[in-house]
């Protein structure tokens, strides 16, 4: 179970473990092929290039295994897809819902891995 | 080194830019189609196209990624989720300046920028996006499982979203700002006989608060000035669209009082060179047949105004 999209996929919980162990700066955006979410892959596409210290990926919200984010404490006030969580070292650095701009990603990923 | 110079810059990836580049690119001019936002635009943010002639029903993402791609065969370069740092129109070599860094230049732009979702701009609608402020039901519908939710608007959208949303929460509120609606007539029926759909008329929303989450709306009822508070757990706001122009208040393409591009019949704009189409300009009807036939009629008129130029040298 994955996404359609141009991204590496993340499709299990034990996949999302192996990401975070051998990558230290991840971005996971957790979400479905709804309009909300779509622009937020697209950017993060387009972002690989200029960010290759991060690893960029998506993971299907209704895939079970997706709990792994759904459950995450940092996401437990959100209402609205996509959910998309930035690691470092393992850890929850950053969390947003909805919607992001590239600004607003770009942000994040500049306060957080640069 | 990357090539800064066109024949025609379309700025706006939505389907008229992408339309107009298609008819651009087949006829040879060399063009550039540039984006602040994801390629498709607004078309992207649709579910479901069921009336676009030729084509029985697609999403949006589909029916923008075939533009795209359609585009991309022709020749277009597309750059998409860029940052307008400045355009200069009034001159006869056209620039447009992206991420404050790479100069582009052409002698003709068409400006199709599209428009966006009209929020609210109240506090606390940027602080609950995502935790309980939602501009879109079918994404975020089911979060809101037995849940007290309002629906703000009084159009098409607004009542049928309302409807919608009565499959997941336990309660909807429409909050329309006038004492009627400006949807169909059909939908408004169906949402006065839903009896999960009540109606707060005459108000509007002047802040949210909560904590982690959205809790409670802060409204004002127009007609009598009362200001009353509701306990909610989420809020849909489907309030209309409003031109994409704000990169244009610092050029002198002429907009109207919704800042919306001015243009004639044929989408010239007062700039000699510069030419409109989409919903980003002054018009009734906004689809994407609409789109569509806006940016072929740009992309037709840009051809012939660069072909008298060329012949004038």
């Amino acid at each position: 179970m994955v996404l359609q999209t141009n991204l590496k996929h993340v499709a299990s919980a034990a996949e999302h473990s192996e990401l975070l162990k051998n990558n230290e700066n991840v971005m996971i955006c957790c979400g479905r092929m709804g309009p909300m979410c779509l622009p937020v892959y697209d950017i993060m596409e387009e972002l690989q290039d200029e960010y290759p210290n991060v690893a960029f990926r998506d993971f299907l919200f209704d895939n079970p295994d997706a709990a792994v984010i759904r459950n995450l404490p940092e996401a437990r006030s959100f209402m609205g897809l996509p959910f998309v969580i930035y690691y470092k070292n393992g850890e929850v650095v950053a969390a947003a819902s909805s919607i992001q701009t590239r600004e607003q990603i770009t942000e994040i990923l500049d306060r957080e891995f640069k | 080194m990357e090539e800064n110079q066109f024949d025609v810059i379309v700025v706006g990836a939505g389907p008229a830019g992408l339309t107009a580049g298609i008819y651009l690119a087949r006829a040879k001019a060399k063009t550039l189609i540039l984006d602040t936002g994801t390629v498709g635009g607004q078309l992207v943010l649709t579910h479901e196209i069921a009336n676009y002639p030729g084509v029985e029903s697609t999403s949006g993402y589909q029916l923008s990624a075939s533009m795209k791609k359609q585009a991309k065969s022709f020749g277009c370069l597309i750059k998409s989720n860029v940052r307008l740092s400045e355009l200069k129109l009034d001159q006869d070599l056209k620039t447009v300046v992206v991420n404050g860094k790479m100069v582009y230049q052409a002698p003709a732009v068409i400006l199709a920028t599209g428009g966006r979702s009209r929020m609210l701009k109240v506090p606390g609608e940027e602080d609950f996006k995502g935790k309980g402020i939602s501009y879109c039901a079918t994404c975020d519908g089911d979060f809101f499982q037995n849940k007290e939710i309002i629906v703000v608007g009084g159009g098409n959208s607004a009542l049928e979203e309302a409807v919608s949303l009565t499959k997941y929460a336990g309660k909807v509120t429409i909050l329309h700002e006038f004492d009627h609606f400006q949807a169909f007539a059909h939908a408004v029926e169906e949402a006065r006989q839903n009896p999960k759909i009540d109606f707060i008329m005459e108000s509007h929303i002047t802040g949210f608060s909560g904590d982690e989450r959205l809790k409670k709306v802060n409204c004002k009822n127009l007609r009598t000035g009362e200001l009353f508070d509701k306990e909610v757990d989420g809020v849909f706001i489907f309030i209309g669209y409003e031109a994409n122009t704000n990169m244009l208040k610092n050029t002198a393409v002429e907009l109207n009082q919704w800042n919306e591009i001015v243009t004639n019949e044929y989408l010239h704009t007062n700039l000699k060179g510069v030419f409109a189409a989409g919903d980003s300009r002054a018009k009734k009807y906004r689809q994407v047949t609409t789109a569509v036939s806006d940016g072929t009629v740009a992309a037709l008129e840009t051809l012939a105004f660069i072909h008298a130029k060329k012949e004038a040298f």
